[in-house]
């Protein structure tokens, strides 16, 4: 207490220097699932052992939600298609969403941007826009659906992953083609492989039959119709074919891995 | 099980002994009494993320503290919630007890024994036996209980059950059904629960079995 007392400044008003620091720290609820006390006693009640401390109860929902994971890789059915819309139904205006403001959402220069193509593929080179541009596209108009529940519908074109995936010698028989983009604070995302070869997964470079702008993803995001949103990468830098599975930015926090449609 | 059998069988001989509530009964009820309330309250908190009305959810009564913690919660209770109730309907039907307990239930029955409830007058001598309100409230319950599994089914898996998605509507009212569900049940959790307080022999019938 004395050292604390310390490092308080003279003449400061030390609520406002609390309050600073609190704004300053990360959310703390975000991390913490288990706050009330009725939640610990339903607990203890659903594994009909003795959880105390909300760290244990962490563990077993983690479990539950690997457990799902295997689950929703069994129900995957590569050929069933995501539904898809007439364009009078496009949702207008499409919903801006990340866990940032538009005025942060990475601005990117078409002409110096590449991607990166690393891991379990033949062809390693980097690719520039236009080469990218160049490859054939088809359109998908499909319902975006976002983990917190609303959902609206879009147009998207690009190419398929699995063509490109084919075109760079990627090893296919890897577990995950993991994704790296621009926005702030890193964020990244593990996709399956049998998801990333399915037919309407898209390297997305159009939205409403216009260059993709900034605020969904430019230059390149990737569409991905059996996934929520949350999964659906924008502003990407680079895609890595492994084996490993390398996380995820939303995945680390909680959020089920798999999250499929 | 074969309490059950017991107990049933003997519904209408008034021993002191007798069974009222057999014990699978009472370990499935009350297993999707937990199950409920854990999907009810991380339900509110995922609702809370976006919500469908102009309210959302005072976070004394959600339970996750955010939208991914309330989503482990949702999807790690609907196992506990769909193979419980999936053990009770099936049990239901091959032992008979819904046929017995839950039928038959006629409009003219359920009015008379509402009248009757609101005037006091509803007798509860034999709580192995359902008056029609009962009847209709615990049939009526089941077949919500049904529809929020499969409309809950329909949003988590809105591709791979594409067709049970379309069948209500698509994703987003399968949105508004789902939540409709959830204010039933809890409209009848409240009633239920107060009327077990009203008539504590029936709560004590739920926990002990006589």
């Amino acid at each position: 207490m004395g050292r604390l007392r310390k490092l308080l400044i003279p003449g400061v008003d030390k609520s406002l220097l609390v309050r600073d620091a609190v704004k300053a720290m990360p959310d703390p609820t975000r991390r913490r699932f288990i706050t009330t006390g009725a939640s610990l006693g339903a607990l203890t009640l659903l594994s009909g052992c003795d959880v105390i401390d909300s760290s244990s109860a962490e563990e077993l929902l983690k479990k539950v939600s690997k457990f799902n994971d295997a689950v929703q890789a069994w129900m995957f059915n590569p050929d069933a298609l995501a539904p898809t819309f007439p364009e009078s139904m496009i949702t207008k205006p499409f919903p801006f969403n990340a866990y940032y403001d538009l005025d942060d959402a990475p601005e990117i220069a078409g002409a110096d941007w590449k991607l990166e193509v690393r891991g379990l593929v033949e062809n390693k080179k980097p690719w520039m826009l236009d080469e990218l541009y160049k490859l054939p596209q088809v359109k998908q108009v499909t319902r975006h659906i976002c983990v917190e529940g609303w959902s609206a519908i879009g147009s998207w074109t690009g190419t398929p992953l699995r063509d490109f995936l084919k075109l760079v010698g990627a090893d296919t028989r890897a577990k995950y083609v993991w994704f790296q983009c621009g926005d702030k604070d890193g964020y990244n995302s593990p996709l399956d492989m049998r998801t990333a070869l399915h037919p309407q997964t898209q390297m997305t470079f159009k939205f409403a039959d216009e260059i993709l702008p900034r605020a969904y993803g430019f230059p390149m995001k990737i569409r991905v119709p059996t996934k929520l949103g949350f999964k659906n990468p924008k502003y990407v830098l680079s895609m890595e074919v492994t084996n490993d599975y390398k996380g995820g930015y939303w995945e680390d926090q909680g959020y089920n891995s798999f999250s499929g449609s | 099980m074969s309490s059950l059998a017991v107990s049933d069988d003997h519904a209408d001989t008034s021993t002191p002994a007798k069974v009222i509530q057999p014990t699978w009964v009472r370990v499935l009820h009350w297993t999707n009494a937990v199950a409920m309330v854990l999907m009810i309250m991380s339900g509110w908190q995922i609702y809370n993320a976006s919500p469908l009305f102009n309210f959302t959810f005072s976070s004394s009564i959600t339970l996750g503290s955010w939208l991914g913690g309330a989503l482990l919660w949702h999807f790690a209770a609907m196992w506990l919630l769909m193979v419980n109730g999936l053990i009770y309907l099936v049990l239901g039907f091959i032992t008979g007890r819904f046929r017995r307990k839950l039928l038959p239930i006629t409009p003219g029955g359920v009015i008379s024994d509402a009248k009757a409830a609101l005037t006091l007058k509803l007798s509860h001598g034999d709580l192995s036996k359902y008056n029609s309100v009962q009847k209709l409230l615990y049939a009526g319950i089941i077949v919500v209980g049904i529809v929020i599994v499969l409309s809950g089914l329909s949003m988590w898996k809105p591709v791979q059950l594409y067709w049970l998605s379309a069948l209500f509507g698509g994703y987003d009212i399968a949105r508004y059904v789902h939540f409709t569900c959830m204010a039933l049940i809890v409209a009848f959790l409240v009633i239920h629960v107060a009327l077990a307080v009203l008539v504590p022999k029936s709560l004590r019938a739920m926990i002990i079995g006589r």
